[in-house]
C-alpha cells in the first residue's frame, strides 16, 4: 500500500470520527474543538490533493479565526445545556435513517458504472519540484477573477460592519466623544473676547 | 490506488453526517452553525478533488470564495446569536417563537 493511501485513510478516519463527535457530544466547547480537529484533518487531505495554499488558508482562517470566534461565543454565553439535548434521543432514529439513505444514494452514484474511477478521471502527474500552488492561485485570482475578488472584499467589509452594529450597545453613564458635535462647534462656544483697559506700566 | 471516487465518497459521508447533525441538535443554534460549517467543508472537499483530477485551478479559486463567504456568514450568525441571547436569555430554538404571531 503506497504512502498516499495510508495518509488518505488515516486522515479520513480521523475526519469522520471528528465529524461524528461534533454532532454527538453534549458540550458545545467539545463540539468546537472536534470541529477544529476535522478542519486539521481535511487540510492534510487537501495537501495530498496538492492544494497547499487552500490547506494553509483553511488552518489560518478557519482554525485561527472562525473557530476561535465560535469558542469565544460558546464561552461567553451562559447556556443551560440540559434542555438543549432533550430531543436528541427522539430524533436519533430519523436522523440516522436520513443520513444512511442519503449516504447510500450518493455512494451508489459515485461508485457505480465506474463514473469516477481511474479510467474516467486518471490522476494527472504531480507538479514539478519548482511549482508554486500559491502563485498559480494568485495569478488566476488577480486576472480572471479580479471582480469576484473585489466583491469578496466588500462582503467581508459588510460582515465586519454588520457584526459590530449588531453587537454594539450604548451604556448609560459612560463619557464618550461625539464627533459630529466636535465638528460642528462654533468659535463663540469655546472662546470669549474680553474688552479691558490697558494696564499702566509698572515701576518708573 | 486513490481515485476521484475515494475523495467524493469522503465528501458525501461528511455531508450526510452534518445533515444528521442538524436533525439531532435542532435545539442548539451553535451546533447548527457548526454543522453548516461542516457541510461547507464537505462541498469544498469535492471542489478540491475535482480541481486536482481535472488539472484545473478554477475549483480552488471557488473554494477560496466559499471560505470567504463562510467566514462572513459565521461572523454575522454569531453576532445575531449574541444579540438573541442578550434579549431573550436563551438560544433554545424551541423558545424562539416571537414571530409566530
Amino acid at each position: 500500500m503506497p504512502i498516499t493511501e495510508i495518509v488518505f485513510y488515516a486522515f479520513s478516519l480521523v475526519l469522520i470520527a471528528a465529524a461524528v463527535a461534533v454532532i454527538t457530544v453534549r458540550n458545545p466547547i467539545y463540539s468546537a474543538l472536534f470541529l477544529v480537529l476535522a478542519f486539521f484533518s481535511s487540510a492534510a487531505i487537501w495537501l495530498l490533493l496538492e492544494a497547499e495554499f487552500l490547506a494553509i488558508v483553511l488552518i489560518l482562517v478557519y482554525v485561527g479565526a472562525v473557530m476561535v470566534l465560535f469558542l469565544f461565543v460558546v464561552m461567553m454565553l451562559d447556556i443551560n445545556l440540559a434542555p438543549m439535548k432533550e430531543g436528541f434521543i427522539r430524533y436519533l432514529p430519523v436522523g440516522i435513517v436520513v443520513a444512511v439513505i442519503m449516504a447510500a444514494e450518493l455512494l451508489v452514484v459515485i461508485w457505480s458504472k465506474g463514473r469516477f474511477d481511474q479510467h474516467a478521471f486518471p490522476l494527472p502527474p504531480p507538479h514539478p519540484a519548482g511549482y508554486s500552488n500559491t502563485k498559480a492561485v494568485g495569478e488566476l485570482l488577480f486576472t480572471n477573477y479580479l471582480l469576484a475578488f473585489e466583491a469578496a472584499g466588500v462582503i467581508l467589509l459588510v460582515a465586519i460592519i454588520a457584526a459590530i452594529t449588531l453587537t454594539h450597545r450604548k451604556r448609560a453613564g459612560v463619557k464618550r466623544q461625539n464627533p459630529s458635535m466636535q465638528v460642528r462647534v462654533q468659535k463663540d462656544e469655546r472662546m470669549r473676547l474680553v474688552k479691558m483697559e490697558s494696564e499702566p506700566r509698572q515701576g518708573n | 490506488m486513490l481515485t476521484l471516487a475515494h475523495f467524493l465518497s469522503l465528501g458525501a459521508i461528511l455531508f450526510c453526517l452534518s445533515v444528521a447533525g442538524i436533525f439531532l441538535n435542532r435545539k442548539n443554534v451553535i451546533i447548527l452553525l457548526m454543522c453548516i460549517e461542516l457541510m461547507l467543508l464537505a462541498v469544498n472537499m469535492n471542489f478540491v478533488a475535482f480541481s486536482r483530477f481535472l488539472g484545473n485551478m478554477d475549483g480552488q479559486i471557488f473554494v477560496f470564495f466559499i471560505l470567504t463567504v463562510a467566514a462572513a456568514e459565521a461572523a454575522i450568525g454569531l453576532a445575531i446569536l449574541v444579540v438573541l441571547f442578550r434579549n431573550r436569555g436563551t438560544i433554545n430554538v424551541a423558545e424562539l417563537d416571537e414571530l409566530q404571531g
